[in-house]
């Protein structure tokens, strides 16, 4: 079934979001990514996974605009995008967690995630810097929506607190609503799970499919965790040596010998 | 004070008080919430144009008179106005405890039979859920958050917010039908159903009247001068009959504001913000303040250490003095003034008690050093005697008659007499109605003259009047060689090292006494920080030589303290263990408000108790757990048990000269 693109369970998803058509990523002579193609619906919860190396990060990256492609087009709410600078793809609508966290260790929670309102900020500098008046009047509007994925994602106690003092799993959680301050029409989540405890992944779960719910949010997401992944997703990609190897509905790539294959280990030449 | 001055035949509800307040305390914040990092806040008429078209919304919903509306949740603006809503309707509210399991709640929501169920979000409907394929008389779940519920299925299932929409735009078809309803509510209605946790057998539903609830809560705001200006924060559980009191009898009867956190974890934060002035709190809640403050000082800077140091030795000296308005030297006020501006202010505004004129704890003893400690700071911290049964005022301490071992004299229209047992009886317009279905359990707790067996053990004091409450009547009971056993006793005087979360004393027909100490993680672990001992578990530490060896000293300390009286010397610690968890509400152990089940633990943990009874130095256990979704679990454990000096009592003293 490689190749071809699985058809979704279209009954709650919508049209096709992203699609990302025959990307080839080279670094030097390593080849990341070879001739993927797959796309995302709007409104699905799709999922990259794969063994370790496997070149989902980088195919996270490509999406986020991080990495340009050698070949291949990406194509987002029915236009080809061409290459974009990260923050250009952020304005578009596209936002990301990291998979090794990179929050800013000595800002509270609260600033944190105000960060994450910066691309949707209008006033100017000259604004800013008088601050009465417009730019106040902006910083209460952004403040109350961040207050509202505060309440969402449960971390009213932790509001003022230094992010350096958290939890790994809490600060998964703040990474997770600095994301969702951008509003984005696109997420993605590269291992919101790894070096989480069964509570926490239980917890990170409920979010992720309450975001979905509640904002209509279409997530795109890379896990290791294969019970996680395929309770949560609606679709799935199998990724192996850079190539796609599986694409289809959480039970078809369970029983797509390809992808036991390369997940049992199968001896490759 | 702007109080009606008596208690007019028509403010014979929650609804007319509702109404009362609506029109003349207006302006008057009624309740707050914090959300959305804001406090929130709803005026007396907001609340009731709120309330009423709630109670519209749930008539529109088919809500008979005499249904039970279950209300599951945290403490929140929007079901306490259900639970005014339903009582608009002429129904009963009946508040479930939120934390339960779904095994727990399906015992309740059976035995009243609810049709409908307010939750608060959708944790609490999927326990509902979980129990409805059993219970097939709830017919309608109404949440409050909407989170995650996109998906359920609807058909029988709506959001509060909804509701209400739907009975402010019914306005029309059902105003008439309300005011119908809410005028025929009287005195002797049912206001609430209550169900006692119990510290045995299953949980029995406590019904309390208008006119219990009504009288009961004016008598109390008339006892410490509650007015509308109080504030208070809502934050115990929504079950228990205090928060029914506080937070509903007398705000409505006062007119006072309640103040809902904004999550649980917030509590703390969320009090120091709101700083009330009227405040209850389980000794817990105080002994945890407590140790967080002195952890803090430990970690303080030399000046500062010196200076709490100084300023607390001279507000334990002279502070209840102080509040209690007797005569103080000059010189001793003017430091305590001084106190006030550098140490006691600062602390007091970081606890959250800076306007607290009127602070209660019940439930379980306080131990003295906690209770000075807040009363020297000048916190106006007394104790009161109570139960579900009595709408909980039996007996409390009026100002200036404040004693850390006593809980104070009869409330206002209480009567008490102790029997021949030494068990104590009270009769007063609290008492409650019955227990809902279960006349065997109200006729065998309530007589025919209205006389209550509270089930406790005590004695009044001489001179001062005051109650002192040894134990439970059913625990206090005899050694082998005839002397006096009352565990409560003990355990309380080991519970107030900061080490020690809970005892559970055995010794019923033995010869000697024996006990089971669960340590208080926090207070231990930071003293295993400071003194370098490496720990990976609860477990580990618990089992730790010398952490044995702290608790030994305690024991030996306590057992030299009850040595002092003649009558309960019997009641010395001979033999110890540490458990290896901590006594747990999920497994049972102890009820939610965390009393300890003696029944339930002596089984349980028969094997512990036999192995401190036959002179063994170890042994080895397996003890099953349950886990907060449910799930069951196990562990194994070696435990150590250890031995105690004892002290000759006083007539073996006498034997030997």
């Amino acid at each position: 079934m490689t190749g071809a693109t699985a058809t979704a369970d279209t009954r709650r998803t919508g049209p096709v979001l992203m699609e990302m058509k025959n990307i080839t990523l080279r670094f030097g002579g390593v080849k990341a990514i070879t001739d993927i193609s797959f796309d995302i619906r709007e409104g699905e919860i799709r999922a990259i996974i794969g063994p370790n190396g496997a070149g989902k990060s980088s195919m996270l990256n490509v999406i986020s605009g991080f990495y340009v492609p050698q070949q291949g087009e990406v194509w987002f709410r029915g236009q080809k995008r061409p290459p974009m600078k990260p923050y250009q793809v952020a304005r578009q609508g596209i936002a990301r967690t990291f998979q090794n966290i990179a929050l800013f260790e000595g800002m509270s929670v609260l600033d944190n995630i105000m960060t994450g309102r910066l691309t949707l900020m209008q006033t100017g500098f000259l604004d800013q810097a008088i601050w009465w008046g417009r730019a106040q009047r902006e910083e209460s509007a952004h403040r109350e929506r961040v207050e509202r994925i505060i309440d969402f994602l449960e971390i009213q106690h932790i509001r003022k607190t230094p992010v350096g003092r958290l939890p790994y799993g809490l600060k998964k959680r703040v990474e997770l609503a600095r994301a969702l301050a951008a509003e984005p029409k696109l997420l993605l989540l590269d291992e919101p799970m790894a070096g989480m405890n069964v509570e926490e992944k239980e917890d990170m779960c409920r979010f992720i499919l309450d975001v979905n719910d509640e904002f209509g949010t279409t997530i795109a997401l890379i896990e290791h965790d294969m019970g996680v992944v395929m309770d949560l997703s609606d679709r799935v990609v199998v990724m192996d040596y850079g190539k796609k190897i599986g694409d289809g509905t959480p039970d078809e790539v369970r029983a797509n010998p390809d992808v036991i294959d390369a997940y049992l280990g199968v001896a490759h030449d | 004070m702007a109080h009606p001055a008596a208690a007019p035949a028509e403010l014979c509800s929650i609804p007319a008080l509702l109404a009362r307040n609506a029109r003349q305390f207006a302006g008057r914040d009624a309740y707050r919430e914090k959300e959305f990092g804001i406090w929130q806040s709803w005026t007396w008429a907001q609340a009731q144009d709120e309330i009423r078209a709630m109670a519209m919304g749930f008539l529109a919903l088919g809500l008979a008179r005499g249904d039970h509306v279950a209300i599951i949740g945290r403490n929140r603006p929007a079901l306490y106005w259900s639970m005014v809503a339903a009582q608009m309707c002429g129904a009963v509210p009946v508040p479930l405890y939120q934390d339960a399991v779904a095994e727990e709640m399906a015992q309740v929501l059976d035995h009243c039979g609810a049709r409908l169920v307010v939750c608060g979000d959708q944790e609490q409907v999927d326990k509902v859920i979980e129990v409805q394929d059993r219970i097939h008389h709830i017919e309608q779940v109404v949440y409050v958050d909407k989170r995650g519920m996109r998906k359920y299925d609807h058909s029988r299932m709506n959001a509060l917010a909804d509701v209400v929409a739907e009975g402010r735009a019914a306005h029309h078809r059902f105003a008439a039908e309300l005011d119908t309803r809410i005028s025929e509510l009287g005195w002797g209605h049912t206001c609430v159903m209550l169900y006692t946790s119990g510290t045995t057998g299953k949980p029995k539903g406590v019904v309390l009247s208008n006119r219990n609830i009504i009288l009961t809560a004016r008598a109390s705001c008339e006892f410490d001068r509650l007015t509308e200006a109080e504030e208070v924060l809502a934050y115990l559980p929504m079950a228990w009959v205090g928060d029914f009191i506080f937070s509903m009898g007398q705000a409505m009867w006062a007119g006072f504001c309640v103040n809902c956190p904004e999550s649980p974890a917030t509590m703390m934060t969320d009090l120091r913000e709101i700083g009330p002035t009227y405040f209850f709190a389980p000794p817990r809640v105080f002994e945890q303040q407590l140790t967080q403050v002195m952890i803090r000082m430990e970690d303080a800077g030399r000046t500062k250490k010196w200076l709490f140091d100084r300023f607390m030795a001279l507000a334990r000296r002279v502070g209840p003095a102080i509040l209690d308005g007797r005569p103080v030297a000059t010189a001793d006020r003017l430091a305590y003034a001084l106190g006030n501006l550098l140490i006691y202010g600062p602390l007091k505004n970081t606890l959250g008690f800076s306007r607290i004129r009127v602070g209660y704890t019940a439930g379980e003893a306080i131990g003295p050093e906690i209770f000075d400690f807040y009363r020297a700071l000048g916190i106006n911290l007394k104790q009161l005697y109570g139960q579900t049964e009595a709408s909980v005022f039996i007996t409390q301490q009026p100002d200036g008659q404040v004693r850390s071992d006593t809980v104070g004299v009869p409330s206002p229209g209480v009567e008490l007499r102790i029997a021949e047992t030494g068990e104590v009886f009270y009769r007063s317009p609290g008492t409650f109605v019955e227990y809902f279905r279960n006349p065997e359990s109200t006729a065998s707790t309530k007589d025919a003259e209205g006389w209550v067996a509270t089930g406790d053990a005590g004695f009044f004091e001489e001179g001062t009047g005051h109650l002192r409450i040894i134990d439970r009547a059913k625990d206090v009971g005899r050694m082998a060689d005839g002397r006096l056993f009352a565990p409560k006793y003990v355990e309380n005087k080991l519970k107030f090292y900061p080490a020690v979360l809970e005892a559970v004393v055995f010794g019923n027909g033995r010869a000697f006494c024996t006990a089971f100490v669960n340590i208080d993680l926090t207070a231990v672990g930071n003293w295993a920080e400071r003194n370098g001992i490496a720990y990976a578990s609860y477990q580990e530490l618990a089992g730790h030589p010398r952490v044995y060896d702290m608790i030994r000293t305690h024991v030996e300390e306590v057992n030299r303290s009850v040595a002092q009286d003649p009558m309960l010397s019997g009641c010395q610690i001979r033999r110890f263990l540490i458990l290896h968890k901590e006594l747990d509400a999920d497994d049972g152990e102890v009820t939610r408000t965390r009393k300890v089940r003696r029944r339930i633990i002596e089984e349980k943990y028969a094997d512990l108790i036999a192995a401190l009874y036959d002179g063994r130095d170890s042994v080895s256990t397996e003890t099953e757990v349950t886990y907060e979704d449910g799930r069951k679990g196990a562990i194994r454990a070696t435990l150590r048990l250890a031995d105690a000096a004892t002290v000759a009592s006083p007539p073996d003293r006498r034997a030997a000269a």
